[in-house]
């Protein structure tokens, strides 16, 4: 069976904006010119004047507007159906968010407002930090980071100033095969050696390798958790002992935070420091409809290094505290994506603690029901019960020529956005999915029944799956010739 | 897969094979295979220094980018040039045209301590 599944409907091809040009034509008749003539190149100087833009394009509003209408209708989104990318959490964003967002006050405030005009939003700042410390466990935390990448780096660089004020800021940097791509990348461009650590065959952590990797020139361990195969790492504790016996840290990459938040507290399992992604976890947009937030929390000792300023609240009054000479300095202009803040605090006010937890609990019995609906379609390497996403591998399905890529391109023609694919490294062929707390038992069993048609379609019609997508306006593309032989820029 | 005799191959699915301190450094067809298409290739200049074990350049797939690994120390002597308008001849001919780089080898015993074609062959058995 089909899924009844939305579909986008205008499928007409769309020229480029240039291409829609024609010469003379604006978007306003403008009335004629009341004031003195300026010459612009008197004004400006020669050098900064230019009489024609080549390729400028010249057309009329509605023509604007239905161009860039017609090509939203072409993508899919969240507000259309389920989006289960593993590893990215594509949770629903409530509009309440949006409807604080614009609240006059916070929508206007203006970075350089003196501080006696800036309570309000200032405010918004510390009940928001007050609310990712409870949730986290932690003692200190910066909201600064623009992204989950720029949180990672701004913690390592915190570690690093931590340790150079003892005197050696160590060499080496520990990440599980499992980590995103981002945290080996991290270590490096924070100076740091890279050294793998290989999962066990549960898909975590192997403590033995990891006690011989552990030596005194090891900064930290950088570990996912959740991890990427969407397992708890059940001995975070014993792992948090081994590295801080021999005075390095741990560093936890908080994208898969959906699956602890009311349930547990990093602070409680041994974590010195971590980011948070606002954008996955505390439901603001992202996959292009950002921008980012990767807040970054610390244990105490770490606390002296955070980027500047500090909030500080005297009495009534809050403050910026500029006076931080152990600072790594400032990672952001002014104070974060202050606008991603309010949504992500009306979030977790429009939830509660209650209701936070709740999320946690729905998104993780989300993913273990369709782990136990596909596991009889697919092979499932690490078989254990999963927190909020789950990896099934193409084994079976590539046996007979059909990768996960291909499957993920045939879910496009059920209506679904597809999911993960070839990522986590450690799973062959890699389906990654999280269906997050967002979708209901419907929406969920429309997935599950896709699934299984394209799983039936591999073994009966396998070129239907290998061409797919059919039902999009560009139908499969030549990924191989576009990038052996990029064309990176339009021309006529 | 033919693995060729007389070069020497890593964990990391490189080979290398020796003439005199010259030693060509290439990825493995289990390599290729395992990347898929390849699409670019990054490479150091000659004159760079590559060290054992450490990383000299990396290779684009549509899947992925993987770093190589240098299974010997030495002087870059020369880098392959058609694989920068050719990135598919890696997919095509991966023990041979398409070798990646030349090395003035600064110690020739690493090379007899990498394995041997039959060995890296059940290696790659054993992960697949």
């Amino acid at each position: 069976m089909i899924p009844n599944k939305v579909r986008s409907h205008l499928v007409q091809n769309e020229d480029l904006i240039f291409e829609q040009s024609s010469p003379g034509k604006n978007g306003y008749q403008l009335p004629p010119l009341d004031v003195p003539e300026v010459d612009p190149a008197e004004a400006l100087g020669a050098a900064n004047v230019r009489a024609t833009i080549e390729d400028f394009p010249e057309v009329s509003e509605v023509e604007v507007i239905r161009h860039f209408t017609r090509l939203s209708t072409w993508n899919y989104a969240i507000d259309l159906g389920m989006y289960p990318l593993g590893s990215c959490t594509m949770k629903y964003n409530p509009r309440i968010n949006e409807a604080v967002a614009r609240i006059e006050g916070l929508a206007w405030a203006h970075p350089y407002q003196p501080e006696s005009l800036s309570q309000g939003v200032m405010e918004v700042t510390e009940r928001l930090e007050a609310a990712l410390l409870a949730i986290t466990g932690l003692d200190a935390i910066t909201l600064q980071p623009a992204a989950g990448a720029h949180g990672e780096l701004t913690g390592i660089l915190l570690v690093r100033a931590f340790l150079e004020a003892q005197g050696n800021p160590r060499k080496r940097i520990l990440t599980p095969d499992s980590a995103h791509g981002t945290n080996p990348a991290t270590a490096g461009i924070a100076g740091y050696d890279v050294q793998n650590i290989r999962s066990n065959d549960q898909g975590m952590i192997d403590l033995e390798e990891l006690a011989r990797a552990v030596d005194t020139d090891v900064a930290a361990l950088m570990v996912t958790n959740p991890n990427t195969l969407g397992v708890f790492e059940e001995n975070i504790m014993k792992a948090a002992d081994i590295l801080h016996s021999k005075g390095a840290m741990v560093y936890m990459d908080g994208a898969n935070m959906n699956a602890l938040v009311g349930i547990a507290r990093p602070g409680d399992f041994g974590i010195d420091v971590m980011h948070l992604n606002l954008h996955k976890t505390f439901s603001t947009p992202h996959g292009g409809g950002g921008p980012g937030s990767g807040p970054v929390a610390v244990k105490k000792h770490l606390e002296p290094f955070l980027p500047t300023p500090r909030l500080h609240r005297k009495g009534d009054t809050l403050t910026w505290d500029y006076n931080r000479p152990q600072s790594i300095g400032k990672v952001r202009a002014f104070y974060g994506n202050f606008g991603v803040l309010v949504r992500a605090l009306a979030y977790i006010y429009a939830h509660g603690g209650p209701g936070l937890r709740n999320a946690t609990v729905d998104a993780v019995l989300n993913a273990n029901y369709l782990r136990h609906r596909l596991r009889p379609y697919f092979d499932l390497p690490y078989d254990r019960p999963n927190m909020h996403e789950v990896v099934f591998s193409d084994d079976r399905q590539s046996a007979k020529g059909v990768r996960t890529g291909d499957m993920a391109k045939r879910l496009i023609d059920y209506g679904f956005h597809p999911y993960t694919v070839s990522f986590p490294l450690i799973v062959h062929g890699a389906l990654m999915i999280e269906p997050t707390e967002t979708e209901s038992k419907r929406e969920l069993d429309q997935f599950v029944e896709a699934m299984i048609a394209i799983a039936t379609e591999v073994d009966t019609e396998p070129q239907t799956v290998l061409k797919a997508p059919h039902m999009t306006r560009t139908t499969k593309v030549d990924e191989v010739t576009a990038a052996r032989k990029p064309i990176v820029r339009w021309k006529r | 897969m033919n693995y060729p005799e007389n070069y020497r191959y890593t964990k990391e699915h490189e080979w290398v094979s020796l003439e005199g301190d010259i030693a060509t450094i290439g990825i493995t067809h289990h390599a290729q295979e395992e990347l898929g298409d390849i699409v670019y290739v990054d490479l150091p200049k000659p004159g760079a220094a590559v060290e054992k074990s450490k990383t000299f350049g990396s290779v684009e797939s549509v899947k992925a980018v993987s770093d190589i690994y240098a299974p010997v120390s030495g002087e870059v002597t020369e880098a392959n040039e058609i694989l920068g308008a050719n990135p598919e001849k890696l997919n095509e001919d991966p023990h041979g045209t398409a070798w990646l780089i030349k090395v003035k080898v600064s110690d020739a015993g690493e090379f007899s301590h990498l394995m041997p074609a039959s060995e890296y062959q059940t290696y790659v058995g054993a992960e697949s």
